[in-house]
């Protein structure tokens, strides 16, 4: 469907949805390209809603089997696939997600996320990586950025009932309605690794715990080699030393990091469902706006926690 | 999976879910996943196409077929141990009475209007049963908690109520387009295609009375073998151009209003000729009813266009005809369907028109289909964050740790780096008369209003009761019911028509009646006050209702998204919400109600805002909708307004 006028079954079936973003917004959707890799609850649930968006293409990737952990939040396999029934995350969610609307182009990509080149991400408008290391985030953004073309790049993660989304826009601009008149902003966009460099005392006050929570597990993970969310009530000690030394050398008082938010992180990793819900709504948002250039993104994460609920915004850039 | 101390709670629970649609498709999902093991489901409607860009259980197959049935279905092949039970059924059926209710430990609403939310909250309150509200709105929504004695029940703050237009604005003085789209619907297409003994304000009252109104009566009858476009262009004159000028001879009308014009046939089609083009033929031999289409036969290929007077004039005229060619045995049956592609487009070309003669800006059939058909714009995504936030509040409840309950409210423009706020709950509103069971005070003529008036605009409308019972003391003036006997139905039906202090045991200043509703349970003591006189453009109803908070046809924001589906929050454009951050307790501070920073506590808003009693009937549902007394127009809304607007930094 990528004529200029949409069908009249897509007319029909987007009724809804165009009363919310316009017809433009909806064309544009349907001529992008989004990539995911990391399939666990919340990318699945972002998977979700941009199919039901009306995109032009999916392409998923993950290599991993099917294992009961994956299905704690998964639910687009079906049960009697996952007994031994071969096949990786991705392919068995490619074939779920392309019931939901046969518009959408959705296909499965195989591979590391670490061997795709920088041309490979040309493809593509979005990209959004999940549960994925430290050293894979900042790799996959600099690919982006290095492209001539904006590809619009996001992480989100989701540890026990919490969640962090980044978003990376680069240079953003789009038209925004203040009171009766038009106005062009322009965003700055940090990559993920110049957003994360920014000294913790530089940055305002009362920023959310979880930012400086997410680093430190995310240091020790890195530090470690472990795999994204490996990690148990073993690493609890390690864990709280290392944000001792990384308070230090930010000075930091340690109480911005409090035992019982690493705790929670370190100790239960498996996505909550209802927070993958959330998580994926809030990013399927912030995807549609980019892609529509309809609507004021966030700049530049997104942080959620069940336990004050809470769903905040915060600005961790220089400019 | 929930953590290890919540699992034990989910796993034995027995949970209800209200709505099977937007949100509950991903409520029902989200629940699934995270361990609950025994869930009810109620709705009462079918798939339609239109579901399908967010009830993501439901396939075009699927079409036609039980909301709550293919939900069930769909969920279980992701997770076949567990227990739905789908019942596909109005919730207002008497068998969901208290006992059907009290056997569940939570209710989640997933509802789609202000009828049902009622009903099910009194029901909540009667088994005592905690209730987690919801609703989304585009980008906007809520979720709220309600427990019996610890939070407000759901209509402790009364909730805004569909916007409403006086019967002169529609018939003689329209301003807006949605009073044009009023006029198209509920007169014009109803006086043409609908039932023809329902009384109708089409013509307009002119000051000469010597045209008698019963002779223009006729002009709507179709004559015998009156050839259609005959017959087409003398409605279009008639009420394009003769009511027009009709309405111009009263010339205080128009003092301070700009003047309509009359619009004939003659200056808009002059040397058309009848056929349009080659579609015509096709169309007229295709007994395919479905595809009969204006637009089609126009050659009319989009619908976001704002057709010329010309266009629409063509599109009146295209669309009659196909009605009376094609569709004659509907005739006099018909109501507006928004799904109905020729209803859609004669409303808008009649709408446009008569636009026109207004000096009203004209809208395309996209637009004009979402006002005429109260269509609320939805995505996926809102629906999903909802979802979630309800089952983190049904957990909390059903953890017994309901002092961490909250209000969330999801916004589209971030309110102090906010997208997601939590609110702490309020204290019930001790003058609330559903759950506290306040009296009310009723103000009334009680020698001129009859008890039939008193049951539909107060009882069943305002006070949301389906099967109302009113007593005097131990009198019984009125029920409802299945099981009455004959001699007690025909007393009710001669207390009905009479005026209120005729009454068996007459009904005047200083007396109390008792209204109630046995499957709500909910009893609500009136204290009567004679009144002479009411305003009739202020307090059409001719009597006011006082304790029972009235919605202000503006504010209360926070309640921007009460309907999933029909979006009865009125056009109001401010009310901006301040917030004070005094870091764990949230408090939005409304044009209405003012809250004392750090306090619970909520101080009554003003009572009796006369102002407010425009709207009346609340009920958009054709079926139920009570007979038209042609006092005021049940409304829907205009769908051209930003909510987003409301719920500002």
């Amino acid at each position: 469907m990528n004529g200029e006028e949409l069908t009249e079954q897509e007319t029909a079936l987007y009724d809804r949805q165009i009363r919310v973003w316009g017809v433009d917004a909806q064309r544009r959707l349907s001529k992008s390209h989004v990539f995911v890799s990391g399939l666990k609850g919340t990318a699945v649930e972002f998977c979700k809603n941009i199919v039901l968006a009306g995109v032009g293409s999916l392409t998923l990737n993950d290599d991993n089997p099917v294992t009961e952990e994956a299905l704690a939040a998964n639910f687009l396999i079906p049960f009697d696939e996952n007994m031994g029934g071969g096949g990786s995350l991705a392919e068995l969610c490619c074939d779920s997600l392309k019931d939901f609307n046969p518009m959408v182009h959705v296909s499965v990509e195989k591979g590391d996320l670490s061997s795709f080149d920088v041309d490979f991400f040309e493809k593509f408008d979005v990209v959004v990586i999940s549960c994925c290391s430290l050293a894979a985030k900042k790799s996959v953004n600099e690919k982006c950025r290095k492209l001539s073309k904006r590809v619009a790049f996001y992480t989100v993660d989701c540890r026990d009932s919490c969640g962090e989304i980044f978003v990376d826009l680069q240079k953003y601009a789009y038209a925004k309605k203040k009171a009766d008149e038009t106005v062009e902003c322009q965003l700055h966009y940090p990559s993920f690794e110049e957003a994360i460099a920014i000294p913790w005392r530089s940055l305002p006050k009362r920023v959310s715990k979880l930012y400086f929570a997410m680093r430190v597990v995310e240091r020790f993970e890195e530090v470690e080699r472990r795999k994204p969310g490996e990690t148990s009530i073993e690493d609890l000690p390690n864990v709280l030393k290392l944000r001792n030394e990384l308070c230090l050398a930010h000075s930091l008082n340690e109480s911005q990091i409090p035992d019982s938010l690493l705790e929670r992180l370190v100790v239960s990793t498996k996505e909550f469902p209802p927070v993958s819900a959330v998580l994926g709504g809030i990013l399927g948002q912030e995807v549609i706006k980019a892609i529509s250039g309809k609507g004021d993104p966030l700049k530049n994460f997104f942080f959620f926690d069940s336990v004050d609920g809470k769903g905040l915004i915060e600005d961790i850039s220089t400019s | 999976m929930a953590s290890g101390e919540q699992l034990p709670a989910i796993k034995g629970a027995k949970v209800l879910m209200v709505g099977a649609g937007g949100i509950g498709c991903e409520l029902l999902k989200t629940l699934a996943l995270s361990g609950f093991q025994d869930i009810h489901i109620i709705d009462m409607d079918t798939i339609e196409v239109s579901n399908l860009n967010r009830q993501f259980l439901f396939r075009q197959s699927h079409v036609g077929q039980s909301k709550a049935k293919v939900a069930r279905d769909a969920v279980l092949r992701f997770r076949p141990q567990i227990s739905i039970t789908p019942y596909h059924a109005n919730v207002k059926d008497s068998n969901f009475n208290v006992d059907f209710f009290k056997q569940f430990s939570v209710v989640l609403n997933g509802l789609d209007n202000l009828d049902a939310r009622r009903h099910v909250n009194r029901l909540c309150l009667a088994a005592d049963v905690p209730l987690v509200e919801s609703g989304t709105t585009g980008f906007l929504g809520q979720v709220t908690v309600h427990i019996k004695g610890q939070t407000e029940c759901y209509e402790c703050q009364p909730k805004p109520a569909p916007k409403t237009y006086p019967v002169c604005t529609i018939t003689s003085t329209p301003s807006k387009f949605v009073h044009c789209i009023v006029w198209a619907k509920d007169l014009l297409f109803a006086k043409l295609f609908g039932d023809k003994n329902q009384d109708n304000d089409l013509n307009v009252r002119s000051n000469d009375t010597t045209t008698s109104s019963d002779h223009s009566e006729d002009i709507f009858e179709r004559r015998k073998d009156e050839d259609i476009q005959q017959y087409a262009n003398r409605i279009y004159d008639h009420v394009f151009g003769h009511n027009i000028q009709t309405a111009l001879s009263n010339e205080e009308t128009w003092k301070n209003r700009n003047k309509p014009r009359p619009i004939y046939v003659k200056d808009v089609l002059s040397d058309e000729p009848i056929q349009q083009n080659g579609n015509a033929d096709k169309m007229l031999d295709n007994d395919n009813l479905s595809s009969l289409s204006a637009m089609a036969f126009l050659g009319l290929k989009n619908p976001q266009d704002i057709w010329s007077l010309k266009e629409n004039s063509r599109v009146f005229f295209a669309a009659l005809k196909l009605f009376f060619s094609k569709r004659q045995k509907e005739i006099g049956n018909l109501t507006f369907d928004k799904d109905d592609p020729l209803a859609v487009e004669f409303v808008t070309a009649a709408a446009n028109i008569r636009a026109t003669s207004f000096n009203i800006p004209l809208h395309s059939l996209f637009e004009a289909k979402g006002i005429a058909g109260n269509i609320v714009h939805a995505v996926a995504t809102t629906n999903a964050i909802i979802a979630g936030l309800i089952v983190i509040e049904a957990i909390k409840v059903l953890q017994n740790d309901t002092k961490s309950c909250r209000m969330t409210y999801c916004l589209e423009h971030p309110s102090r780096k906010m997208l997601l706020m939590p609110v702490e709950p309020f204290e019930p509103n001790k003058s609330c008369y559903v759950c506290s069971e306040t009296p009310l005070l009723l103000e009334v003529n009680t020698h001129r209003a009859k008890l039939r008036d008193l049951v539909e605009k107060i009882v069943t409308s305002k006070l949301g009761m389906s099967l109302p019972l009113i007593t005097h003391g131990s009198s019984l003036l009125y029920e409802v019911g299945d099981d009455l006997e004959e001699d007690m139905v025909a007393n009710y039906a001669a207390n009905l028509e009479k005026v209120l202090s005729e009454l068996p045991y007459a009904i005047t200043g200083g007396t109390i009646i008792t209204v109630e509703d046995l499957q709500q349970e909910l009893v609500c003591n009136i204290n009567i006050k004679h009144r002479e006189e009411f305003d009739e453009e202020k307090e059409p109803d001719g009597m006011v209702l006082h304790g029972w908070t009235p919605a202000p046809a503006a504010e209360n924001n926070k309640d921007a998204t009460d309907n999933n589906g029909a979006s009865t929050s009125s056009t109001s454009k401010s009310a901006p919400d301040v917030m004070e951050d005094d870091d764990e307790l949230l408090i939005i501070e409304t044009g209405i109600e003012t809250i004392p920073a750090g306090g619970k506590k909520r101080k009554l808003s003003d009572v009796s805002n006369s102002d407010t009693a425009v709207d009346e009937k609340r009920s958009k549902k054709i079926p139920e909708q009570p007979e038209n007394n042609g006092d005021v127009f049940v409304m829907l809304d205009d769908g051209n307004d930003d909510i987003s607007e409301r719920v500002s930094q």
